[in-house]
Order: C-alpha cells, then structure tokens, then sequence
C-alpha cells in the first residue's frame, strides 16, 4: 500500500514560484527525509502536506485519497514544530489531549493514548506540568507525545531538532530512530537541513534545491553515487572537493586533465563525443591520501592543518580558486603546513561530472 | 527677561542645585556628623554609609511626600470638617453619605458603570484587534476604531448628544425609531434605569480603541506555530480563538481590563456633560462635582471613598502588569 503520492506538486505565492513539481512516492511505514539548503521549500513542501499551505497545483495523495482540498485535522497526520508550539498554558498532558478532545473522544479513551504516549517518551512524571516547567529536551518529547496521541497515518517533523543543543540533539535524534522502529506502519516525513540526521535516520534521503528534488535514494546511494554536483557536495561533510577539468581522451576510461595540468584516468566509460568538452573533477576529503612516489592526482602546499585527534584535515590552496581542497585523513598526522605534498585516491572513489552538473555514471550503476 | 536666558537659569539652578545638595550633604555626612577619624572612625565610617542611600532617596521622596502622599492625607483630614472647613466634624460626612439616597444610587450606577464598561471596552477591543490582525485594510480600520481616543471625554459627549437627540432630524436614534415607523421622537437619557447604560456605551465608545490596540500587540505575540498545532490538532476558529489564542493573551486582558476600570472610576464628564447626574444617572465622580466649592468637607469625603474603591483594582492591575514584563 502506498503512503503518499505527489504529482506534480506546485506552490506559488503570488507571481513567484517556490517549489516547480514535485514527483515522488513515500511507502507506508517509510522514513522518508526532506533536506536541502535554507529556502530550497523543503519546509514549504512538508507544510502543504500538512494542510497549512495552500496546494497551488498537481495532487497529493495520502492512504490513496487526494487530500488537496482537506483540512490538516482530517489528513491523518501529524506534524512536531522546530519550536515546539506547545500552548503554553496548558499542562503536558492537556496539551496532548487537546486534538482528543476537540474530537470528542470519551475521557477514558483520552486517558488511555495520553499515558500510554507519556509511557513511551518517558513523560509520565511530568504530566501536571506547564510547558515552561520543562527543559527543551522535555518539551519537545512532549510535541512528539502529542503527534503520537493523534495516531496518525503520517508524522511530519519540521527541524525538531533545531533548537536544542548538541549532545541533546544526538539523544532525541535517537529517540525519534526508536520510536519509528516501534511503529513500523507510520510514515514519517521529516524535514532538515543538517544531513547528520538525514543521514542517520532516513530510509530515503529527497535532496531539495531552489523548489526541485535534486535526487532521491538511500543514505549511502546518495553518498557513493551522487546523481550530480549538488547533491555530491551537499551529502558529505567537508563537502567533496571539485577540480574543473577537460575530457582528454572517452571510452571505455576516461583521461582528464585537471586543472594546474595533471592528468588522471578514471574508470568511468565516457560517450566518445565527449571528448574534449569541460568537466568537473571530483573526490571526498575522506578518499583522499598521502602519495608515495610519483603515482598522485593533485600536488600542493598545506595552507593549514586541523589536528582533530581522530582525524587530521590539511587545507590545500592555490589549486582551486577561492576554493581550498581538502583532505581528511583518519589518525594524527603531522602538521606538514607550508610543505608541498602530494595526494592520490582510490580509482573507484572518483567522481566526474559534466559540463551541466550530471555525473558520468559508472557501468556498474547500470 | 529674554526666556532663553530664563531657560538657561533654570537649568543652572536645578543641575546646580542637585549637585550641591549631594555634594553638601555628603560632606556633612563624612565630615560633621560621623568623622572618619578619631577612635570611632570605623564604625563612623559604617554608620555614614548606612545613611548615605536616605541622602540619595531624600529629594525623591520629599517630591512624592509633597505632591502624592500630602494631597491624601489632606484631603482625608479635610473630609473630616464641616462644610466650610471651620468645625471638626469627626465622621459627620461619611454618615451623611451613607444616608444619602443620591449616594447609594451613585455607588449603585458606578457599580454597573464598573462592570459594564471595561466588559464592554474589553471584549469589542479584542473583537475588534482579532479581526484586523492581519488584514490589508486592518491599520485603517484601526485608525478609525482608535480615533476617539483622541476626542476629550466633553467633546466625545457632545457628539453623542447629537445621536440622542430627542428630535428626528438629529438624533441617530429617533431617525432610526422613525424610519422604523415609532411615533414621537423620545429621549433616551430619560429612560429610567436603561440611561445609564447609554452613557456607558459614550466610554466604551471611546476606551475600544485603547483596548484593541493593546490587545493587537498581544495577539501579534502569540506564536504562529501555537496556532498551526491548533489547526493541525482539529481546532476551529472559534476554538482557536478561545482556547488558544484567548488564555495566551490572558495576562494583557486582565491588564487592559483594569486599567479600564481604574479610569471608569474617576471619569465624571461624561455624566457631567450629558445629564448632570439627573434622572437617576449620578455615579461617584460626578456626585463628588456636585459638591465641590459646595460643600468642600462632602466632597473630599467621596473623593476618599472613590480612592479606596480605586486602591485595589491598582494594586492588582499593577501587580499583573509588572507580570506581563518579566
């Protein structure tokens, strides 16, 4: 059975379009994560499904039914708030009996899915408690007490993470990895721009940019074979480096010449029409090494060097305009600053690009 | 004299005079009273600076003593003489009061007025600030709805007086009576009883425009998401206007609402202007301008008695509005 169905999803405000069709399927029970840079309409998008912004075109489908036209309350979803939005002058547990009770539910069927929530989030000590009595942590656990008391089709979460601090942040982002493992039939939908937690909690990662998914896969699809620039240096932290280079000679392996004169062959197949054209270089800071010998992609001087303990990051720059190039080696190194070194990766760990930004899929991709 | 120099003296004087009485006053301190030498110098030196606050407080103080605590208790000391102050007449005036059928029917009118108008004012201002908010021609439906609050509380009567008219040709009321086919124009601050209320409705008229201000400020305060989990959890408008967005705002409405009450309390030109306190329409305010030059003892009398009424809404209108800051 299917979840959700968006086609051709569409929000205009005014003469302005924010988000320009949006297609994609999300099966029920999956954890689906919209991310993308700020104003990319990843939130937008959650909200129409929500019901709080208008559809200005296409249909969406929730449980099979078109929902354009259907107020929030009658969606069967749910949704949690970057900022919590719990009404302050309600107790933790009225505040998870509101939907409830505006739905005329008997009073021990409220009682019933409000423990049971508290249960679950580990509330039940606060239930007498205003809002303003609880850390943020708390709070938010109670937004999700009281999306879990709606028993929804869908969760929506929008940033829920947002406003609490970092070791926080790992503790609830665990929780919320929990509580869908223990409701394997409720689709949840969540929004972020940190792909921390689109990495650690999606089934499946939608990548938004300026209103359009850029790709959808898996986690680590989308880290080993981004569909294109975008999503190859949104996905990955340091961002993977990008050298500007020229097809030499395409076939079954491509030679490239990068920038600064080097040139590379990597084991992606190549139209022979595109020899000769510009194309984009490209490998992740983690892939790269130290070079032994004359066998290397790229040579430079060591501008900087972040000695992290578990990690070493050295910074090359001149290569790249504006752009340093960065290489991040597992382990203490030294700090090599201001040495000129040398740095090879793994013949399946490179990227190409072309002149548009699409990559040159390998032919194991199929 | 030229009033720039007149200015410039002034300002001379007070600055200097601020200056010289903290610089005097702490010599004295330091240096005539409490000496920091000899063999009591350390524990001169304490008591100087146990005293030397009060020194700062002093001319405070000494403002407020003259200009708030003076008036108060003279007017009570006053309230205890005669009608041309010359015989102590203990409690004389307080007894008359409470004999007084004009007296009990003021107190019973300010106890409608009290309860009616900030009601009234309260409940169309938040009506009014609800639905404005938000709207593109919300900032000139509030201009207008604020704009009696620009009118004197005389001239504001005065407009009314047109719309009370006991004539047809003028009056809103009968024209409307008229074109409803009533006969006879009548006039409606005669009506036993039911005038006050048209007096009522002048304030209200005048104080919706402070409330829904306010009002606005809070409901803009809210957090939106507050409202979209409302939305989301099935609440209508009406359930998300009373149940959110109402108790949200709670603090500002108590505060609105007393605020309004405290001036119901002392506002006598609207009575003053439009009945004179006839046909059953007195409340405490004006029956205290009714003796006043009068019989000044009488006078002060109910002014006392307005001011203990008043002394508790303030002190609760402003205990809930140093809340409204934290």
């Amino acid at each position: 059975m299917t979840g959700l169905t968006l086609t051709d999803i569409r929000k205009s405000y005014g003469s302005v379009d924010v988000i320009h069709g949006i297609d994609l399927e999300i099966q029920e029970g999956e954890f689906v994560v919209f991310v993308g840079p700020s104003g990319c309409g990843k939130s937008t998008l959650l909200r129409m499904i929500a019901g709080l912004e208008d559809i200005t075109g296409g249909t969406l489908k929730i449980d099979g039914e078109t929902v354009n036209d259907i107020p929030p309350s009658k969606r069967g979803i749910a949704m949690v708030f970057q900022s919590y939005a719990l009404y302050p002058h309600m107790t933790v547990y009225d505040n998870m009996a509101f939907g409830m009770r505006i739905a005329k539910e008997s009073k021990e069927e409220i009682d019933r899915r409000v423990r049971s929530a508290a249960a679950i989030l580990q509330l039940e000590p606060y239930l007498d408690r205003l809002p303003k009595a609880l850390s943020g942590g708390q709070r938010q656990r109670v937004a999700i007490g009281r999306a879990i008391c709606r028993d929804p089709k869908v969760f929506l979460f929008d940033e829920p993470l947002s406003n609490l601090d970092a070791a926080l942040r790992v503790a609830t982002r665990i929780e919320i990895n929990k509580l869908h493992e223990s409701m394997p039939n409720s689709t949840m939908i969540y929004v972020t721009h940190d792909q921390v937690e689109a990495m650690t909690l999606a089934d499946r990662i939608v990548v938004l940019s300026a209103g359009h998914i850029e790709q959808v896969g898996a986690p680590i699809e989308l880290y080993n074979r981004p569909a294109n620039l975008f999503v190859a240096q949104f996905i990955g932290s340091p961002a993977m480096n990008i050298i500007p280079a020229k097809i030499e000679s395409a076939g079954a392996q491509t030679t490239v010449t990068l920038t600064g004169g080097k040139s590379v062959t990597v084991d992606i197949p190549t139209d022979p029409a595109e020899s000769g054209k510009e194309a984009s270089f490209g490998v992740r800071p983690e892939d790269l090494t130290v070079a032994e010998g004359d066998d290397f992609i790229f040579e430079g001087e060591v501008a900087l060097a972040e000695q992290l303990g578990e990690v070493t990051l050295y910074y090359i720059e001149g290569l790249v305009k504006d752009q340093p190039i960065i290489a991040k080696m597992p382990g203490n190194h030294p700090s090599r600053r201001g040495e000129r070194v040398r740095f090879t990766a793994g013949r399946e760990t490179l990227h190409l690009f072309d002149a548009a930004g699409q990559t040159y899929r390998r032919s194991s991709d199929g | 004299m030229n009033p720039l120099v007149q200015g410039l003296i002034t300002i001379v004087i007070g600055v200097g005079g601020c200056v010289g009485y903290f610089y005097l006053s702490n010599l004295v301190v330091d240096h005539l009273i409490f000496p920091a030498k000899g063999k009591n110098a350390g524990r001169n030196i304490n008591r100087a600076n146990k005293v030397r606050p009060w020194l700062f407080l002093f001319p405070a103080i000494f403002a407020l003593g003259l200009y708030l605590v003076y008036p108060v208790v003279g007017s009570f000391w006053r309230s205890l003489f005669n009608r041309a102050g010359t015989d102590f007449i203990g409690l004389g005036n307080y007894m008359a009061l409470a004999a007084s059928d004009e007296f009990r029917t003021a107190v019973l009118n300010n106890f409608l007025w009290v309860l009616f108008v900030p009601a009234g004012a309260t409940a169309f201002g938040l009506l009014a600030a609800q639905l404005t908010d938000k709207m593109r021609w919300g900032n000139v439906a509030k201009s207008l709805i604020f704009m009696p609050m620009a009118i004197s509380f005389v001239g504001a009567s005065l407009i009314w007086k047109f719309v009370y008219a006991n004539n047809a040709d003028i009056g809103l009321i009968n024209a409307v009576r008229e074109a409803l086919g009533a006969s006879g124009p009548i006039d409606v601050l005669q009506i036993p009883f039911w005038n006050n209320f048209f007096l009522m409705v002048i304030l209200i008229w005048i104080q919706t425009g402070f409330a829904m201000v306010i009002l606005s400020a809070a409901l803009r305060g809210i957090p939106e998401e507050t409202v979209e989990a409302a939305v989301i959890d099935g609440a209508n408008p009406f359930q998300i206007f009373f149940k959110i967005k109402v108790p949200q705002m709670m603090g500002t409405i108590v505060v609105v609402w007393t605020t309004i009450t405290i001036l119901v309390l002392k506002v006598f030109d609207i009575v003053y202007t439009m009945t004179g306190g006839n046909f059953g329409t007195q409340i405490l305010p004006s029956y205290m301008m009714a003796y006043m030059f009068r019989d000044d003892g009488r006078a002060t009398a109910v002014a006392f008695v307005i001011m203990l009424i008043v002394l508790p809404v303030m002190i609760w209108n402003i205990r809930q509005a140093r809340r409204e800051l934290r």
